[in-house]
């Protein structure tokens, strides 16, 4: 390159400085704080403080601080970064202002939020592409409810790293205690939080102490300055780790040989050779070639934007996200997930909005909200429309099914925004939490996925329990508690009731002979599609044969079928007569029952054997202990997800 | 075709690198979304690396949509060289503007000032253009780093039927998720270069090697002090004043637009890092060698309430 030798002949300071900016990394930050914190007042010293700022505009910011200033006779700092007329007329930061300025370490990216409550959307739009989060507290009031709200948003919003600035400290005499006070209140409610890092700073953005520079008038902090903190500051890039992840964004054709699929890497690493499949259709091909922007490369990582093409034919478009074989994203269409509210008029539920997520687009409509959150107090109020500024857990419905991960795992491919198809506004931002269990599973058509694949999948094992036992014996109870036990261990079930399957799949049936075999048949045959996609199924049904259950068992593959018996006497079930069956059955209103004019063959090697159960936690404690000692059920990843929410 | 730097010694990407692969996000997602794009090219160092990265974003096709330079006759003549000879060596539509009108009135930035010749030969024009032609999307290389309320425009800022502006309704803008919906005769500025400092800009050409109109390098030419500005004499239309007198310096422009209102500065910088490392040492900010800028603060703010980019 030409450069090279011009390189030569310029002097040793800018060669390193042109050195030092190929390896400079880039933190994008923001700030938030309520209205006279000094937000505003804090980036100007930044940028003052690293020389940003330009004799030009200087003489503009001492004409400026003359005309709208708020601090008497000296440069208004604030003035820098309140750009818009209306601020500066009413002395506060109505939108977003992204800031910029450089060490020699890193570049930085500020984003300016407002702190008003009416502008939480502000902040959470600076928040969404935040690596690092500055609180600031006036000293002097300590803790506000806004602080609470902004340590919570920038949770929200996935903010691994925060800074408590502890502000105007020059007005509390440089006080230590003071400072430790604030300290100890925002680590006490913050701990609940997932934040990485976190440092508390006592400084004053107007004097600039501890802001880049150590400040003589506080001997008793040891720390590092905000500046120090924020060149140093570790974000480890989590997108990194993640699976692979590229969301189609632009299908690339100049002729009839190169056929690239063009979007930015949204997590993890890809290799020329590697396995990637398409997220729904579960189409798989190999990379074959990868440009990073335009240059050709062995491989890719989380950030680049890439073109890439695959050794098959096969059909991608626009909206796509390819992954690796192993590590698949989500694909439904009902999801539930946080939104935050961001006009004017309500979210209604029922209403249909556009939804954008990653470079898909589909219609969607909130189906129900959860729970509103209040931002200040983080509690669950019910509420049937959303306001602006209101977050909310809601379930969402999509004309079609979407590829998404959570948003803990995955900020890229678990965000949306949502879009008022009137006005075209965007209208609400949203995070997916998980998909909706009634919606998964029912997109994978490709004969390349089997069970094994579901299963890994899903991060379990498949097995049917099948619950026998006389009418009142206890089993859809225990098979209920033991569900709510796998459930909350992030596995994937479904119970199958006797009760429930008659009143549709097997409606037609009556309780014949003939017809107990069929609803058991039947029975069978859907618990082992189940079993096939994957799922934990848990069948609970009187099943009296023999000749039935072994049907059943015979439908799985070795191991699959564990049979429990819940083995309590008939006295105990007259007694108990959940439904009142055998009161009908003792007045002659009902024939053909088990145990009383039909029979009931007791399993006689059951996998599980149950005796007289008197608390079904207990019985379902037993057959997880099975599960476990038979290498059935592995730890879950998923344990305690959203505690705090 | 570059070479890619390899990244496997650095766990975070680079500032450079990350401010590109951001640009080529929001270049791809523009041409994805919109059915009319065009690529407003100004000659000028930010257009320079827009539409090298659209080169990159599209590689190996032909970005999807053409170049716009709106001419108002009063750019620097090399300006002009070098934007015929740019589009012939990519091989790129140039579609280029001049408001008709305002040439007959005679209007220019000498007699009628630079908000006057500005607002017609700039503004009005631009509007003809994307009225004429129907466009519904137009990059822009403005960057936030310019000036204050550059500082809160989003990347895909939104125009109303007229291109107006309004600052205080702007789309909310999280993630890398931009809302490209549009009604009938609305239409979308698109600002891939948001997040580059000037900094930024000058390491990238360097590193890119990607070619400039000359007049950024410093060379001896003809400039005549004016309103505490070294104007460059380019033509014969600019009058001297009275007691002006044409001199010979060694200059350079930190920013280009029509020649009688971007003022140079005496800089010996002939090459690339030698402007590096003038600027490492910059007291002033590039827009201040613009009049346009000048009449007040908020004078930006007004502009692109009224249609400016």
């Amino acid at each position: 390159m030409a450069f090279a030798e011009e390189t030569l002949g310029v002097d040793a300071a800018v060669a390193e400085y042109v050195r030092a900016q190929e390896s400079k990394d880039q933190l994008r930050f923001l700030t938030c704080g309520s209205v006279d914190d000094g937000k505003s007042t804090l980036i100007g010293r930044l940028l003052y403080d690293t020389k940003l700022i330009f004799e030009d505009h200087l003489a503009a910011l001492e004409k400026d601080s003359r005309k709208h200033g708020t601090v008497g006779d000296e440069i208004d700092l604030a003035l820098l970064v309140d750009g818009l007329e209306a601020e500066r007329e009413q002395g506060i930061t109505i939108d977003v202002a992204y800031r910029f300025f450089a060490t020699d370490k890193r570049k930085f990216i500020v984003a300016d939020t407002p702190g008003h409550e009416q502008y939480t959307r502000n902040m959470a739009t600076g928040a969404s592409t935040a690596d690092l989060a500055v609180l600031l507290v006036d000293a002097r009031n300590g803790l506000q409810v806004q602080t609470r709200r902004h340590a919570f948003i920038a949770s929200l919003l996935g903010i691994r790293h925060v800074v408590l600035a502890v502000n105007k400290i020059d007005l509390v005499d440089y006080s230590e205690d003071r400072f430790n006070e604030i300290r100890k209140e925002f680590e006490a409610f913050s701990s609940g939080f997932d934040f990485d890092t976190y440092q508390a700073i006592p400084m004053s953005a107007r004097y600039g102490d501890n802001v880049t520079v150590k400040s003589e008038a506080m001997p008793w902090y040891t720390g590092p300055t905000l500046l120090d903190h924020l060149e140093t500051v570790e974000v480890g890039e989590h997108e990194l780790d993640a699976p692979f992840r590229l969301p189609v964004q632009w299908v690339n054709r100049p002729n009839l040989d190169f056929r690239g699929y063009s979007g930015t890497i949204a997590s993890g690493r890809v290799a020329v050779g590697d396995e990637v499949v398409v997220a729904g259709p579960g189409k798989v091909s190999k990379v074959r070639q990868i440009l990073v922007a335009d240059a050709e490369a062995g491989e890719a990582r989380a950030g680049e934007a890439v073109t890439l093409t695959l050794a098959d034919e096969i059909d991608i478009s626009r909206g796509d996200l390819l992954s690796g074989t192993a590590a698949r994203p989500d694909v439904a269409d009902q999801f539930a997930a946080h939104v935050i509210w961001m006009a004017d008029e309500a979210l209604l539920p029922g209403r249909s909005y556009l939804l954008k997520i990653g470079p898909k687009t589909v219609t969607a409509t909130v189906t129900e909200i959860k729970h509103k959150i209040n931002v200040n107090t983080f509690e669950h109020v019910a509420g049937k429309t959303l306001d602006l500024n209101e977050i909310a857990f809601c379930n969402l419905s999509l004309s079609a099914p979407v590829a998404f991960d959570p948003y803990e795992a995955n900020r890229e491919t678990g965000s949306f925004i949502l879009i008022d198809r009137m006005t075209n506004q965007t209208v609400g931002a949203g995070m997916v939490w998980f998909a909706l269990r009634r919606a998964s599973n029912i997109h994978w058509q490709s004969l390349h996925i089997d069970k094994q694949t579901r299963a890994d999948r899903l991060g379990q094992k498949p097995v049917v329990l099948w619950f026998t036992g006389l009418s009142g014996a206890g089993k859809s109870t225990i098979a209920s508690i033991l569900e709510k036990k796998l459930h909350l261990d992030g596995k994937h079930t479904y119970v199958l009731d006797g009760d429930n399957v008659r009143h549709g799949l097997n409606r037609d049936l009556g309780f014949t002979v003939t017809d107990r075999v069929e609803n058991i048949r039947r029975v069978a045959e859907v618990a082992k599609l189940m079993t096939d996609a994957g799922l934990i199924t848990l069948v609970s049904f009187i099943s009296p044969f023999r000749a039935e259950r072994r049907m059943a068992r015979d439908l799985m593959a070795e191991g699959e079928f564990i049979e429990v018996f819940v083995d309590t006497p008939l006295e105990d079930c007259k007694k108990r007569d959940p439904k009142g069956l055998y009161a009908k059955v003792a007045r002659g209103e009902l024939t053909n029952f088990t145990g009383i004019d039909s029979p009931y063959e007791a399993p006689e090697n059951p996998e599980i054997h149950l005796r007289s159960v008197s608390d079904p936690d207990v019985a379902a404690e037993q057959i997880l202990s099975y599960l476990r000692d038979n290498g059935l059920l592995t730890s879950s990843q998923f344990a305690d997800t959203g505690a705090y929410i | 075709m570059n070479v890619h730097y390899s990244q496997n010694t650095i766990e975070r990407l680079s500032n450079l690198r990350r401010l590109e692969a951001e640009s080529i996000h929001i270049i791809r997602e523009v041409a994805a979304e919109f059915s009319n794009p065009v690529m407003l090219y100004s000659i000028g160092k930010d257009s320079g690396v827009m539409l090298h990265l659209a080169m990159k974003a599209f590689y190996p096709s032909k970005p999807p949509f053409p170049l716009l330079h709106v001419d108002t006759t009063w750019k620097f003549r090399d300006m002009i060289t070098f934007r015929d000879n740019i589009a012939k060596e990519y091989g790129l539509d140039l579609i280029v503007h001049t408001n008709q009108e305002g040439v007959a009135q005679g209007i220019n930035p000498i007699d009628h000032g630079s908000s006057v010749h500005t607002h017609i030969m700039k503004t009005e024009a631009l509007k003809q253009a994307l009225n004429t032609y129907g466009f519904d999307a137009a990059f822009g290389g403005a960057r936030r780093d310019e000036e204050k309320s550059r500082a809160k425009e989003r990347v895909f800022s939104f125009r109303n039927a007229s291109h107006g502006w309004d600052p205080k309704n702007q789309r909310p803008e999280l993630w890398n998720l931009y809302n490209a919906r549009v009604a009938k005769g609305e239409s979308i500025r698109a600002f891939p270069l948001s997040n580059w400092t000037e900094h930024d800009i000058w390491q990238y050409i360097l590193t890119e090697n990607i070619p400039m109109v000359p007049l950024y390098l410093a060379a001896k030419r003809p400039v005549v002090e004016r309103d505490g500005m070294l104007i460059m004499l380019d033509d014969d239309r600019l009058k001297l004043r009275p007691g002006e007198k044409v001199e010979e310096k060694m200059i350079r422009f930190r920013t280009l637009g029509c020649y009688p209102l971007t003022g140079a500065i005496e800089s010996e910088a002939a090459t690339l890092p030698a402007i590096i490392r003038e600027m490492l040492i910059a007291r002033t900010s590039e827009r201040q060698g613009r009049l346009i800028d000048k009449d007040e603060s908020a004078s930006m703010e007004k502009k692109k309430r009224e249609g400016y980019f």
